[in-house]
């Protein structure tokens, strides 16, 4: 593979996600303010000192926006590693496995994935003591319903191929056919479907602070500061839709590298081919 | 008189987009040229990949996948229909030429009855009414053979099998009484003793409706039955082209010889098979749901020797390999090396017990990992089974590649960077690479070029010559089993018919079923076809 | 046959053009010549039953799957918010907690009970419609929900009605001019729109449509006794938002679903027989697109009950989603499992309807041998 080959949409894509990375690594360097500094008056039009305006208690927008990054990008992508580690591992155990383990652990998927994620997050959040970990645990395990969904796919598709039963026939345990036969065959179709989770734990953890039930005030992230500003829209104040915006961009270019991938892969068939 | 189909100078390409490379366009046809009279019948013969459908599919103008037909002319009654327009072309298509896919049941319409898609081009084309057109199905159901011909239009394509499906697909393809047929490799997917029916029975209705054909296939002997003309192809070009009598009779090309030669490998059956390295007792075996495949199967390997298993798909010859895996473990009987029971599930047997079992694959890509090198997959057998690595792992590896006539050049190479007969060559290396005293040959050379398989044959004979190492050679292919093998067993519908030494199970007399089979398979013969149906008339006469 | 096919195939899904692929050789794999097995064996009656009549046999068994889906999930939803830690009454109370009062909630909401007992009077009045009363408003959450239910399916109804056609109509077109402009600009659109959070596209539309040109009206209220014609007009920003965060996914999918078709042997057939396009695509094509299409529309609808909760907030509506997100906020226990079990509901069975659609469709299983 060569860096030609890529597509204008993925070097936006990779481009927007690389800016969003470096905001979050050094936000104390870059935000002109601090995260809760009351700096003006609420609501503040964008220019002069304040590049984006300040928001609903006069604080810096672009401050804000910049520290909300990074909330938002390593909740999401705690979030989608776990849910990931955790489905690939149940999934290629039930896959390798099969039998009793495959059935139990799949018709529990199955029983997960019948209520809708959100309806599901609403219920469980409702109980539990809000919580920064409880939060990107809670994203994580309803997540990995889809990852293990996926994961079982694919390594079910891999799983039936000879030299997988090859491997079984020479006496290699569990352990050596996941990691050394079959993970590296799913490599591709998996890193495309951990872009997809991750654009989806954005836009879930942003749904989930804009409903009042994810990260908590006075924390900036982006979905919190939709809603923190949402009350600004009837009088014309779009301070809302600059986080809002945030989110859509960043969701927009991890899916522009997904788009890209997923056609990389879906001319390897069986995984071959660019070793 | 002109030809009625004169195809000059074809050349045909596509574009390929392998994955990270910028798209890549090769050439699947060059240089092809061939005259077709009417009510003739031209034999494309090549393996896959010699672009004989891309031919085919070019007297209809049409390319499949993102071929384009970029060069030649093809005179359809002396009129080029690549230059035609495309109601032009679709006047040609269903009307003057028709197309009989390989496989007619993803080609059919699984939402319509057979009789309403058999006539629509028909109907279509404005060739003839509905009234003509239903009574012209009939009569083609009734010329190949179909049962209750009556009815059988109402039937929907998954109610009727594939032997039938093959034959409603020539009945849709001489309905609307054509000038000429495609038939790509029409044949093919059904099971040898299915094979021979069909194949009369296009036979019969090209001859009764004096239609020209072309027919596509990879079987030399199949297409001498049927055909006036025969092209043998190969990567895309042509190789040789002549009449039948001559291609089969005087072949004038060296890869048409191997194509018309029986197999040169032979070895003559060994004189004591008394002896059993491996003994399969009373095996029955099924799959979860309680359909049971074997039945009751028994049979013994000796040391040093070959055991071939024929069958047609079904038969369960493959079902019994994984029986004696460990895979499928039986539900009754049992199997014992040297004396000693096997645990029947793959889980209860030693690594030791492994290490005598080695199987080989058909289909030697899937059998690789595509991310390992020769090297690793080679090599994983010693460090796993003998503990071995460093040097002394790579100079072993190296004496295995040198052993399977390859080398050290390609120690570090993927699977995707060997041809077919090379990956199936490291594939032999890994499963020697365990010091095996069995290796389980499931069809092994069936997806290789005729040549390529001549070799692996060959390569297997003499490893058993230098190691005595036994095998158990699963194949359809007789020809196979009377070059290679010591004893022979034919299973249908997962029971033993049949089992002994080469020279019993292939002489009269026959059982029925070994009979049937040993018939239908095609003999490298011309006029082969006639005369077994000629003494399969008499003998329904007789009885 | 019964045990030949993945009978109990995945029942929900998620939304996505990657899983329908999933969900269609979920199909495939059902058994579509019987076993000669069963047979042999005579089999119990259900079998036996299976044999003969292989549809009904499988409609049934989708219909007792969801039931039965239903009711762990309701086991799920009351008894899974047992075994987290928390206690309500705590909760509740918040700061001002004493022993003493704690235990006076507990008592008062019935909370001192075993959790099986509360589980099955409260499973037993949810089939008859009776959820309790809510902690925070001391109402009957039966007739909040009567109310807010018809509103939320009264959006979601509309959102359909103009997401439907216009999503296949637009998976059409894709199709039709594939990999020409239209249809790149389409999947360029649909992509970016699929990252679209609800609320965003929600503001946004408020900010100028309601706002900047005053067109429309925001907050987006209904009350009773509201003319049709006002509810409509009230409605207008909440379905445009919902119709635009489902017609990406539901047009995508249309056209994954045509193209395979397309791609298919018959319609090769087809186009060898020489027949024209709109031929080709009328009988060829369609009769056989329509069950994955249906299976997209509705997973899609699936979709659009999820949807519903943030457009609900974001546009003040009195629905069911604003409803629940409310109690949340304020851990109103009997309101959420209420709303919980009735959105998993509404859920499963579009799920179930999806699957049925195709098994439906499928001439394999419609024309038995």
């Amino acid at each position: 593979m060569n860096l030609r080959t890529i597509p204008f949409s993925a070097w936006i894509g990779i481009i927007g996600i690389a800016i969003a990375i470096f905001c979050a690594l050094f936000a104390p360097l870059l935000a002109p303010f601090g995260e809760r500094e009351v700096v003006g008056d609420v609501w503040l039009p964008a220019g002069g000192d304040f590049l984006l305006g300040t928001d609903n208690l006069g604080r810096d927008l672009l401050s804000r926006l910049i520290y909300g990054a990074r909330t938002t990008i390593f909740v999401a992508l705690a979030a989608t590693v776990i849910s990931f580690a955790l489905g690939m591992i149940l999934s290629f155990t039930a896959a390798v496995t099969g039998g009793f383990v495959d059935q139990f652990f799949s018709r529990f998927n199955d029983l997960m994935m019948a209520v809708p994620t959100l309806i599901f997050a609403l219920v469980v959040l409702a109980v539990l003591p809000q919580h920064l970990w409880i939060l990107v645990l809670v994203m994580a395990v309803l997540d990995s319903t889809r990852v293990f969904r996926i994961g079982r796919a694919v390594a079910l598709d891999v799983a039936v191929m000879e030299f997988v039963e090859a491997a079984r026939l020479r006496g290699e345990g569990t352990v050596w056919i996941i990691f050394r036969e079959i993970l590296p065959n799913t490599l591709s179709p998996l890193l495309a479907e951990f872009g997809l989770r991750f654009a989806f734990s954005i836009l879930f953890l942003s749904t989930l602070s804009f409903l009042g039930l994810g990260i908590q005030p006075p924390a900036a992230d982006w979905g919190g500061m939709v809603k923190d500003n949402k009350d600004g829209i009837i009088f014309g104040i779009s301070a809302a839709l600059i986080p809002g915006g945030a989110i859509a961009a960043l969701a927009i270019c991890v899916n522009l590298v997904v788009d890209w991938l997923m056609k990389r892969t879906s001319s390897l068939k069986g995984g071959r081919g660019d070793a | 008189m002109p030809d009625l189909l004169s195809v000059k100078n074809l050349k045909i390409e596509a574009t390929s987009y392998p994955p990270g490379e910028p798209p890549k366009v090769v050439t699947l046809v060059e240089g092809v040229s061939f005259d077709l009279e009417k009510g003739k019948v031209l034999g494309l013969i090549g393996e896959s990949g010699a672009g004989k459908s891309t031919i085919g599919l070019s007297a209809l103008a049409y390319g499949r996948g993102g071929c384009r037909i970029i060069g030649g002319e093809v005179l359809l009654n002396g009129k080029n229909i690549l230059t035609l327009g495309r109601s032009g072309i679709n006047a040609v298509r269903g009307a003057q030429v028709c197309y009989v896919a390989q496989s007619a049941a993803a080609a059919f319409n699984p939402a319509h009855k057979l009789g309403d898609q058999v006539i629509e081009a028909s109907l279509r084309h404005g060739i003839m009414s509905r009234e003509e057109a239903s009574e012209r199905a009939l009569y083609l159901f009734r010329v190949l053979g179909l049962p209750n011909p009556e009815n059988f239009g109402d039937r929907y394509p998954h109610q009727v099998s594939g032997g039938q499906l093959q034959r409603a697909m020539t009945a849709m393809a001489l309905c609307s009484k054509p000038d000429l047929i495609v038939f790509d490799e029409p044949t093919t997917a059904l099971d040898v003793t299915t094979q021979i029916d069909v194949l009369a029975a296009i036979k019969h209705a090209i001859e009764e409706t004096d239609t020209a054909a072309l027919y596509i296939t990879h079987d030399l002997a199949v297409v001498a039955q049927i055909s006036d003309d025969i092209m043998v192809l190969r990567h895309g070009k042509t190789v040789e082209y002549g009449t039948t009598k001559q291609v089969i009779e005087a072949p004038r090309e060296e890869y048409t010889r191997a194509l018309v030669s029986v197999r040169q490998a032979k070895r003559d059956e060994a004189p004591d098979q008394t002896g059993s390295l491996l003994k399969i007792e009373h095996v029955h075996a099924g799959y979860a749901n309680g359909f049971k495949v074997l039945h009751d199967v028994s049979m013994h390997l000796p040391k040093g020797q070959t055991l071939a298993i024929v069958g047609e798909s079904g038969s369960g010859k493959s079902t019994l390999a994984r029986v004696i895996t460990g895979l499928l473990p039986p539900s009754e009987g049992r199997i014992t090396f040297e004396g000693k029971e096997l645990p029947k599930a793959l889980k209860g047997r030693s690594n030791d017990e492994l290490r005598r079992i080695q199987m080989i694959y058909q289909m030697a890509d899937t059998a690789m990992n595509p991310r390992q090198t020769v090297r690793d997959i080679v090599g994983r057998p010693l460090s796993f089974y003998f503990g071995m690595h460093g040097a002394r792992k790579t100079e072993r590896v190296k004496e295995l590649l040198d052993q399977i006539e390859m080398g050290t050049p390609f120690l570090d190479r993927y699977p995707a960077e060997l041809s077919g007969g090379q990956k199936q060559r490291v594939a032999i290396a890994r499963a020697l690479a365990a010091q095996p005293e069995i290796i389980l040959c499931d069809e092994p050379t069936s997806a290789l070029d005729p040549l390529v398989a001549e070799g692996i044959l060959n390569l297997l004979l003499k490893l058993q010559e230098e190691t005595a190492v036994s095998y158990v050679f699963i194949t359809h292919d007789i020809a196979i089993v009377r070059a290679i093998a010591d004893s022979v067993a034919v299973m249908h519908r997962g029971r033993l018919v049949r089992f002994g030494p080469k020279s019993k199970v292939l002489a009269p007399p026959f059982d029925d079923y070994t009979d049937l089979l040993l018939k239908s398979v095609p003999e490298m013969e011309i006029g082969w076809l006639e005369k077994v149906l000629q003494t399969r008339r008499m003998e329904s006469a007789g009885n | 046959m019964m045990e030949s096919g993945p009978i109990t195939g995945p029942v929900a899904t998620d939304a996505t053009a990657g899983e329908t692929a999933l969900r269609s050789s979920d199909l495939a794999g059902i058994p579509a010549k019987p076993n000669p097995a069963a047979e042999e064996r005579g089999g119990t009656i259900w079998q036996r039953f299976a044999f003969r009549r292989p549809l009904a046999a499988l409609i049934l068994q989708r219909l007792g799957l969801s039931v039965g889906l239903l009711f762990a999930v309701s086991l799920m939803i009351f008894g899974g918010i047992e075994a987290l830690p928390g206690d309500f009454a705590t909760t509740y109370l918040g700061q001002s907690a004493t022993p003493q009062a704690v235990e006076n909630i507990r008592q008062d909401l019935g909370l001192d009970r075993p959790w099986s007992e509360r589980y099955l009077s409260w499973l037993g009045g949810a089939v008859q419609g009776d959820f309790g009363t809510s902690w925070a408003s001391r109402n009957s959450v039966s007739e909040q929900i009567g109310n807010r239910l018809g509103n939320s399916l009264f959006l979601a109804f509309f959102a359909a009605l103009v997401s439907v056609p216009l999503a296949v109509g637009l998976g059409m077109l894709a199709v039709q001019f594939r990999n020409r402009l239209p249809d790149k600009i389409i999947n360029v659109i649909s992509l970016a729109a699929i990252s679209l959070p609800e609320f965003f596209i929600g503001y946004l539309l408020i900010m100028y449509f309601a706002v900047e040109w005053g067109v429309a009206t925001f907050p987006a209220t209904v009350y009773n006794g509201m003319g049709f014609t006002d509810r409509l007009s009230a409605i207008a920003l909440p379905v445009a938002t919902l119709v635009l965060v489902v017609l990406a996914h539901m047009m995508r999918m249309t056209r994954a679903a045509i193209l395979n078709v397309m791609s298919s042997a018959y319609v090769e057939t087809a186009e060898l027989k020489g027949l024209g396009t709109f031929r080709i695509i009328a009988r060829h094509a369609a009769p056989n697109a329509v069950a994955p299409v249906i299976n997209v529309i509705a997973l899609n609808l699936a979709y659009l009950v999820v949807g519903v909760v943030v457009v609900e907030v974001v546009f003040v509506y009195p629905g069911m989603g604003q409803y629940m997100v409310d109690a949340v906020t304020v851990r109103d226990m009997p309101v959420v499992q209420a709303c919980g079990l009735i959105f998993a509901a509404f859920y499963i069975f579009l799920n179930m309807a999806a699957d049925i659609l195709a098994i439906l469709a499928n001439p394999r299983l419609r024309h038995p041998r």
